[in-house]
C-alpha cells in the first residue's frame, strides 16, 4: 500500500497512476493514515504551504518515524524540496535526502516547460517531463545516485530509501516513475510492460463524468 | 500570434498544483510575507483590497508594477495580479513583468464592455470570474486556464459565491444528463461554445480548476465552498480587513486543506477575533454590484 500526502496540490493525479498500476493507495491526511504503508508520495504543490500544513496537522514527526522504520518516500517538485538537506539558505524540512536544491530556479510560470529524456533503469523509452516553477537539484551527497542530469542541474535522484523528481510524472501519460517507486517499495504492480497508459488524459484528475457535483 | 497548445496545458497544470490551497489578496510586501508564512498557496498583489475599492469608488485600474514586483521579489509562492476586463495592454504589461498568473477581474473597472481579453494570444496564464456555466466556458474558450466564482468581492458575504457555485453545479448536472439532441438548444440559450459543452459532458465538470472567490471571510466559509465542489479558494478582503490577519489566514488554510472534517473546522474557527464587517447584498445599489461586470 502506497500513501499520498493529501493536504494540498496534485494528489488525484498521483492516485490515478497508482490505480492504473493496480497498486493499493491511501490518502494521508492524519498520522494514523501512515500505518501499514510501504511508501509515501509527497506531491507537487507549493512547498511552503505544504510545510505549514505538515506543522498544522502534526505530521512531520510521524512521517520521519515511519521513514526510519522503512517507509520509502518519493517527493515530486515541491515534495523534493521538502526532502532536501539543503534549501538555498533556508532551514531544511525533512532533511532526509542528501542534496542541495534551489527553489523556483527556472523563474516564473512563464519559464515552465515540457521536454523528454531517457532515464536509464526507469524506462527503455524517453519519458515526458513537465517542469512547473521547478526547483533545481544543484548537487547530491555520496549516498545519492543521480538518475537524470540535464545541463547544469540534476532532475531526478534516489537514495536507498527515497526518490526525488523535480518534474511531474503525474502530469503525463507515462507511469514509469510510479512503477519504479512501487518496485522500490516492494509493491506488486500490474502492467509491468513499459508502455504509456493508453487511457490517460490531461483531465484524468477530474474523475469520470459519472460523479456529478453536489 | 497564437500561443502553442502545450503552453496552455502547462498553465492549466500550474492551477492543478494550487488545488486545495488558499490564494490571498495582499497590498504590500509585509502582507505578502504574512500570507506566505500562514501557508497561502499564492498571493494576489493589488493596491487596494476589494472592500476598499468598493468604499472609495472611482476607477480601479491595474496596480503599480513596482509594487507587484516588490511582492514578487519578497515571496517564493506564485504571484498573481489583476488586469481590467478587456484591457489587453494591462495584461501585456503584467506578462512583461513575468508574474505567474493574471486575474482578468471584475473587481477592477472594466476597460471594455463588449470584449474580454483574447487570452490565447498570451503565454502567461489567466484566471477569470464566472457566475454560471456559460460564463465559465466562454472565458475558457477565450483561453482562461483557471476559473473562479465571482461571488461579490469586498462584502465578506459568501452568499453570492454560493449562488454562483450552485448555479455552475446545477447547470453542469443538467448538461451532463440531457439527451444529446437537447445540447444544441441548451448551448444556444446559455451562450456556451458547443465543443466545450461536449467536453463538459465527457468530463463531468468544467475542464479547468475552479476556485471559489468573492465574500469568503471565515474558515467555515472556505470549507463550505470546498464541500460545494470548488478546488480551492481566493480570500480577498477577508484576511487583512479582519482583527488578526495572520491567525485568520492560517485558520482558513487549515480548514481548506481538511474541509470535510468538522473537527478540524471547529478547531480552526476558535478565537480568531473579529471577522471583517460584512455587507448585506440587498443594500448594495445594483450599479455597484461587481459581479455584474463582464458577461
Amino acid at each position: 500500500m502506497i500513501g499520498i500526502l493529501d493536504l494540498q496540490g496534485g494528489v488525484a493525479e498521483h492516485r490515478e497512476h497508482l490505480e492504473y498500476l493496480e497498486v493499493g493507495c491511501v490518502s494521508v491526511k492524519k498520522a494514523e493514515h501512515l500505518k501499514g504503508i510501504s511508501g509515501l508520495i509527497i506531491p507537487g504543490g507549493e512547498s511552503t504551504c505544504l510545510s505549514k500544513l505538515l506543522e498544522i496537522f502534526s505530521l512531520k514527526e510521524p512521517i520521519l518515524a515511519a521513514h526510519r522504520n522503512g517507509m520509502k518516500i518519493w517527493g515530486t517538485c515541491a515534495g523534493a524540496i521538502l526532502l532536501a538537506t539543503e534549501i538555498g539558505g533556508e532551514s531544511p524540512y525533512f532533511s532526509v535526502m542528501e542534496m542541495a536544491v534551489q527553489r523556483n530556479s527556472f523563474g516564473s510560470q512563464m519559464d515552465s516547460f515540457t521536454t523528454e529524456a531517457l532515464v536509464d533503469g526507469v524506462d527503455t523509452e524517453p519519458i515526458p517531463l513537465v517542469f512547473i516553477r521547478a526547483p533545481k537539484i544543484i548537487r547530491v551527497g555520496g549516498n545519492v545516485r543521480i538518475l537524470l542530469k540535464m545541463g547544469d542541474y540534476i532532475a531526478a535522484a534516489e537514495s536507498a530509501d527515497a526518490l526525488v523528481t523535480i518534474f511531474h510524472p503525474e502530469l503525463t501519460n507515462n507511469s514509469a516513475f510510479h512503477r519504479y517507486f512501487a518496485a522500490k517499495c516492494g509493491e506488486a504492480f500490474a502492467k509491468a510492460k513499459l508502455l504509456a497508459d493508453p487511457g490517460w488524459r490531461e483531465t484524468s484528475w477530474m474523475g469520470s463524468g459519472e460523479q456529478s457535483p453536489k | 500570434m497564437q500561443v502553442a497548445e502545450g503552453r496552455y496545458t502547462i498553465n492549466v497544470q500550474l492551477a492543478q498544483m494550487l488545488k486545495g490551497g488558499v490564494i490571498m489578496d495582499v497590498t504590500n510586501v509585509e502582507q505578502a510575507k504574512i500570507a506566505e508564512e500562514a501557508g497561502a498557496v499564492a498571493v494576489m498583489a493589488l493596491e487596494r483590497v476589494p472592500a476598499d475599492i468598493r468604499r472609495d469608488g472611482g476607477v480601479a485600474r491595474m496596480s503599480d508594477p513596482a509594487m507587484i514586483e516588490a511582492i514578487k521579489n519578497a515571496v517564493s509562492i506564485p504571484v498573481m495580479a489583476k488586469a481590467r476586463i478587456g484591457h489587453f495592454v494591462e495584461a501585456q504589461v503584467l506578462e512583461a513583468l513575468r508574474i505567474d498568473y493574471i486575474d482578468e477581474s471584475e473587481v477592477l473597472t472594466p476597460a471594455d464592455e463588449e470584449c474580454h481579453i483574447d487570452k490565447r494570444q498570451f503565454a502567461i496564464p489567466f484566471v477569470c470570474g464566472a457566475r454560471n456555466l456559460g460564463e465559465a466556458l466562454r472565458r475558457i474558450a477565450e483561453g482562461a486556464a483557471m476559473i473562479r466564482t465571482k461571488g461579490e468581492a469586498g462584502t465578506g458575504n459568501v452568499v453570492e459565491a454560493v449562488r454562483h457555485m450552485r448555479t455552475m453545479n446545477r447547470e453542469t448536472r443538467h448538461l451532463i444528463n440531457m439527451p444529446l439532441e437537447e445540447v444544441t438548444a441548451f448551448t444556444k440559450v446559455n451562450g456556451i461554445p458547443y465543443e466545450l459543452a461536449l467536453k463538459v459532458r465527457d468530463l463531468g465538470r468544467i475542464p479547468v480548476v475552479n476556485f471559489a472567490a468573492g465574500g469568503i471571510a471565515t474558515p467555515a466559509d472556505a470549507a463550505l465552498m470546498m464541500q460545494l465542489g470548488c478546488d480551492g479558494v481566493f480570500v480577498g478582503s477577508g484576511i487583512f480587513k479582519s482583527a488578526n490577519p495572520a491567525l485568520r489566514a492560517r485558520a482558513i488554510v487549515k480548514a481548506t486543506a481538511q474541509y470535510n472534517d468538522p473537527g478540524v473546522i471547529l478547531e480552526a474557527s476558535k478565537g480568531l477575533g473579529e471577522a471583517m464587517a460584512g455587507v448585506e447584498i440587498a443594500t448594495i445599489p445594483p450599479n455597484e454590484l461587481l459581479a455584474e461586470r463582464g458577461w
